[in-house]
């Protein structure tokens, strides 16, 4: 597909002279003239010129702006195609453990996915949208074996990943609250994350960084993490209960926010000091929790000593930010008479707190110890759900100390935290399972939702979950635009689509921090999409922007268009009766009307389950 | 007054009346096989069945004054009480405002509303009001929810929880938000389906509801959907795929059922007599007070319509005026519309925001955030007629340890939850498995027995 019809040359534009430049430069060598009353002719000449300048600059300007730059998709060579042979072990290890629970529980495995299907599922988890067509013809290109390791390996390259995987953190780290105006850049913080990630930053370093912040929220953006919690009416201190409840969820997968106020009455939060000496990865026995590990019921003491750590964390000067105090931190605690101080202390395995060092650094360390397993899990149970739209635990944020775990966690845990906290190993090595390779639809259709769940349960299927708000949209404005809007894009198309997405996200109902919670759709959700400007604008006739129009136009044979279409939304080819029954619909057509007919196949596409499914 | 829960869940499908509104158009669209045709588009034709249903499912009701509707008129911001229903004329707090009489012997509320004062006869006024949220995002969502913001769940507003808990038989959403900002009322852990249905000012057309294309269009491009996509996604799959896993298709019917629906006139408040929208005031809240009558009439469960810009910390008194000019009419028209069609029995109206404004006045001449002694106005349902409940003081007192110093007859926002879903008959005590396993009521507050008549 050939959309680069930009003139080459647009890319070797030099850099554009600032307007204001070039008038002070003209200014500081003819000043004397304009202002002297040199004679008026050569006045006027100059005037000339400079808004020739300033015509030319801003030619320049629009066409640097609309022009795309190199992509990384004309060298597919330079990715790699397979994963390190550590991966696959690891992967194998993961399988066999799924496998084994599938076989216990007698039930079938579905048969592997297609490359179609599996590469569209790549892309919802790690950029938010599927294919383009641009991208779907690179990929036929290569062996049809290789594809999806090296969609894979491409996304991972591609700065459209870390700002996505960014977003997700940024949501489980600080929520999407708007947070106090004056001392919160979320912006800056997604893309303080979204370099980390793209830099490989191992993320235990980031974790760290985030805990023991300090300075100005806009100097340093990690600092974001605590002043998000901050109360614009008394910025003089983060929150140490929202923080000791963030970090305990986001990194630990613990939910200890009940404690805040009483002991633990439900049985729900349970500590042990009980470290895995089991190095045996591949066994069964890594995923079955010790029966004689001594279990304690948290208690109020438990929250508030966590929260104790951020206590002395202050803003006295904000053009100082965030720095350290001695912690002081007093609680009355249910039927206690009088205010006790706390003391920082972590809950479980308290010898992997090092004895030196501020009080953050020292949570931090022990957040992020190797030892502390509930991180690494914490971490795999959030990367499993972004790829697989639902987690290995539910729900998300809350994986008990002492298991019972489910089959692969533990494989992975070990695998992430052997492996230098390194989440792109992580997404490899998930991506390599056959769990995730497998199709959403069953070998043989039972017409019992029951026995249909129990599979996705054990992961015998690939579970089907509904896209999430920005996923549609994403979805939605890639299928209508031919060629990949990634970085390499002009800054108007990127723009267009962020504008989009955010506008759509808003009217569409964002999950905020609980985005992988499975809701219904709604009324307003489906009206949205069926009779929203969103979808209009980008399936009518328009010969430069919509795919639909340029498919209809470009593409004269019925079939190849129909087929080009379902490239462009789906990601896969049409079957049989989806190419006779849209054939029929082009039969004849030319002109507007049949731009018209692609733009109503692209309505009932987009507006389907398939399209606004994960599968 | 009894609690009803129990009665809904128990009564479920023993009579055609007691069917949900759910279920009734599911079973419609698989029995329907021309619905994706487009047959529903032209039709309203069940539009009076689905009347006789509701009015089956409500004669059920054994307690004649459990209320049916909720309208909200949110004031986003935080209105200031010393400038709407709690003055303190003549004192340090008391700034530039007077009192004025109303038609309630002895309660006097700010001359910034004078309308509204000649019906406090109707309504129940709580001065009483205390929130632990000083934050407009966590303190609307505490207003809203009668819960405060937590990290692990999202509760539902009370208008989600009082749809949850009752039954309906009409075409267009039963919980709806006009004019909503920034925070509109959510399902939460109950599910998205609960969401308010948002609109803006109702003299515009309701958004995304008509089609950009012509009917003929729209009926093919639904076939295809159907008939052609979405068959060949279900095949290998669960035969009731839709009914039993993603219901994507049932609302796609539900919606084309609600674009077709004559329900959706309630929108629409050009029906409605010029003298009757003038009184309302020439403004989109006023419109918005219409609309919700006009909602309620056709049985819609709960309406929010939101007045926003009461956040004045700077230039409080003439802000806040400004802001209780539009309020006032719309208020006054609404108690009397409500009144005058027989609806203010069954109807409860809440007027408040998220919190108060403080008691002194900055250098600004603004009022800051005072979640501890604010005003919120109830009016009527079950409610208490010209009822004033709870005090706060005219003097600047050292308040120390003690937040609530100066307060008489203290209100919380959970109390005020539990208090609303009792009149309605919602058992508030009742607990729902949440998603994260943890079993929670639906209040945790107390019910404030003095408020009924």
């Amino acid at each position: 597909m050939s959309e680069n019809n930009v003139p080459p040359f647009l890319d070797r534009i030099p850099p554009v002279m600032p307007p204001v430049l070039i008038a002070a430069d003209l200014n500081s060598a003819g000043n004397a003239s304009v202002l002297h009353g040199l004679p008026q002719k050569e006045a006027r000449w100059k005037k000339r010129l400079l808004l020739l300048s300033i015509g030319i600059s801003l030619l320049a300007s629009i066409a640097w702006a609309t022009s795309p730059r190199a992509k990384l998709l004309h060298a597919p060579e330079t990715i790699a195609s397979g994963f390190d042979a550590s991966i696959h072990s690891v992967a194998r290890l993961v399988d066999n453990a799924i496998d084994a629970d599938i076989t216990d529980h007698n039930l079938e495995k579905a048969n592997a996915a297609n490359w179609h299907t599996l590469t569209r599922r790549i892309s919802l988890a790690l950029i938010g949208n599927g294919l383009s067509l641009e991208e779907m013809r690179v990929l036929e290109q290569l062996p049809e074996d290789k594809r999806a390791v090296w969609w894979t390996e491409y996304l991972l390259k591609d700065r459209r990943s870390s700002d996505y995987l960014a977003e997700r953190w940024t949501r489980a780290t600080v929520g999407t609250n708007n947070g106090p105006f004056l001392i919160f850049r979320r912006r800056k913080y997604v893309d303080w994350l979204a370099d980390n990630f793209e830099k490989g930053t191992p993320y235990d370093v980031v974790v760290r960084e985030l805990i023991e912040a300090k300075g100005s929220w806009t100097d340093a953006p990690q600092v974001n993490f605590l002043t998000a919690t901050m109360d614009e009416n008394d910025n003089k201190k983060p929150d140490a209960i929202r923080l000791a409840g963030r970090t305990s969820r986001a990194f630990l997968a613990q939910r200890i926010d009940c404690l805040q106020c009483h002991h633990d009455y439900l049985g729900k939060v349970n500590f042990t000091d009980a470290l895995s000496e089991n190095d045996d990865h591949g066994t069964e026995s890594m995923e079955t929790p010790s029966t004689a590990v001594a279990n304690r019921t948290g208690e109020q003491s438990d929250f508030h000593q966590l929260a104790a750590f951020f206590s002395g964390t202050k803003m006295d000067n904000p053009f100082v930010g965030l720095h350290n105090s001695a912690p002081d931190y007093r609680i009355k605690y249910l039927n206690d008479e009088n205010e006790s101080k706390v003391t920082p202390t972590v809950p479980y395995l308290r010898e992997l707190m090092p004895e030196t060092g501020d009080s953050r650094h020292k949570l931090s360390v022990w957040v992020t110890h190797p030892k502390n397993k509930a991180f690494a899990r914490a971490t795999v149970n959030r990367m499993w759900a972004i790829l697989f739209g639902k987690p290995l635990v539910e729900p998300l944020d809350s994986i008990p100390l002492s298991g019972p775990f489910p089959p692969g966690l533990e494989i992975l845990a070990e695998d992430f935290s052997k492996n230098g906290h390194d989440l792109k190993r992580l997404i490899r090595t998930i991506v390599c399972t056959d769990v995730f390779q497998r199709d959403s639809r069953m070998l043989k259709e039972t017409g019992s939702e029951a026995v249909e769940q129990e599979h996705e349960d054990h992961w015998a299927i690939f579970p089907l979950t509904q896209l999430r708000p920005e996923q549609v949209a994403a979805s939605i404005h890639q299928a209508c635009r031919l060629i990949a809007i990634d970085e390499s894009s002009s800054i108007v198309s990127r723009l267009e689509l962020f504008g989009g997405v955010n506008d759509f996200t808003k009217a569409y109902g964002d999950q905020g921090d609980d985005e992988f919670t499975q809701q219904s759709i709604t009324i307003p959700q489906r009206l949205l999409v069926m009779n929203g400007s969103f979808v209009s604008e980008r399936i009518k006739h328009n010969p430069i922007m919509n795919a639909a129009t340029r498919i209809a136009s470009l593409v004269r044979d019925d079939q190849e268009a129909v087929k080009t279409a379902y490239l462009a939304t789906l990601n896969r080819e049409p079957s049989g009766a989806e190419l006779n029954a849209f054939c029929e619909r082009l039969k004849g057509t030319k002109g507007t009307a049949r731009s018209e007919a692609m733009g109503s196949i692209f309505w009932a596409i987009i507006n389907s389950t398939e399209f606004q499914w994960n599968h | 007054m009894e609690p009803l829960a129990g009665t809904i869940e128990s009564n479920l499908g023993k009579e055609p009346g007691c069917e949900s509104w759910w279920n009734f158009h599911r079973r419609r669209f698989l029995h329907g096989g021309a619905m994706a045709t487009g047959g529903l588009l032209s039709q309203g034709m069940l539009t009076k069945i689905a009347e006789r249903l509701s009015m089956a499912s409500e004669s059920r009701q054994s307690n004649k004054m459990r209320a049916k509707s909720l309208i909200i008129l949110w004031m986003q911001g935080g209105p200031s009480q010393l400038e709407t229903f709690d003055p303190h004329p003549d004192s340090k707090i008391g700034g530039e405002t007077t009192a004025i009489k109303t038609s309630v012997d002895g309660l006097r509320i700010a001359d910034t509303l004078p309308q509204t004062a000649e019906i406090m006869h109707y309504a129940t006024l709580i001065r009483s009001m205390v929130s632990k949220e000083g934050d407009h995002e966590r303190a609307t969502y505490n207003m809203k929810t009668g819960w405060r913001p937590d990290p692990t769940l999202i509760h539902p507003a009370i208008g989600s929880v009082i749809c949850h808990q009752t039954e309906d038989n009409i075409e267009i959403p039963r919980h709806v938000s006009i004019l909503s900002g920034q925070w509109p009322a959510r399902g939460g852990y109950m599910g998205s389906a609960l969401d308010a249905f948002q609109t803006g000012d109702p003299k515009d057309p309701l958004p995304n509801l008509k089609s950009y294309t012509d009917k003929k269009v729209l009926e093919n491009r639904l076939v295809d959907l159907k008939s052609v996509v979405e068959v060949e996604f279900r095949r290998g799959r669960l035969r009731d795929l839709d009914k039993n896993k993603t219901l994507h298709e049932s609302s796609t019917s539900r919606a084309t059922t609600m674009m077709a629906s004559d329900q959706i006139k309630a929108f629409d408040i050009t029906a409605e007599s010029k003298s009757v929208i003038d009184s309302f005031g020439d403004h989109a809240f006023g419109r918005g007070c219409l609309a919700a009558i006009r909602l309620i009439e056709q049985g819609v469960r709960c309406v929010e319509v939101e007045l926003s810009g009461w956040d004045t910390h700077a230039e409080n008194y003439s802000l806040q005026s400004g802001r209780c000019k539009i309020l006032d009419a719309a208020l006054h028209s609404l108690i009397k519309q409500l009144d005058a069609r027989g609806l203010l029995d069954q109807t409860i109206v809440m007027c408040g925001g998220e919190f108060g404004r403080t008691p002194t006045i900055n250098i600004a001449n603004g009022r800051d955030h005072w979640p501890t002694g604010f005003s919120t106005l109830l009016a009527g349902g079950p409610f208490r007629a010209g009822h004033l409940h709870g005090q706060t003081t005219h003097e600047v007192i050292e308040r120390g340890n003690d937040p609530l110093k100066g307060i008489e007859d203290i209100v919380r926002i959970e109390d005020l939850h539990a208090t609303l879903l009792h009149a309605f008959g919602v058992d508030f005590a009742k607990e729902l498995q949440t998603p994260i396993g943890r079993p929670l009521s639906l209040s945790k507050g107390n019910i404030i027995e003095s408020l009924f008549a």
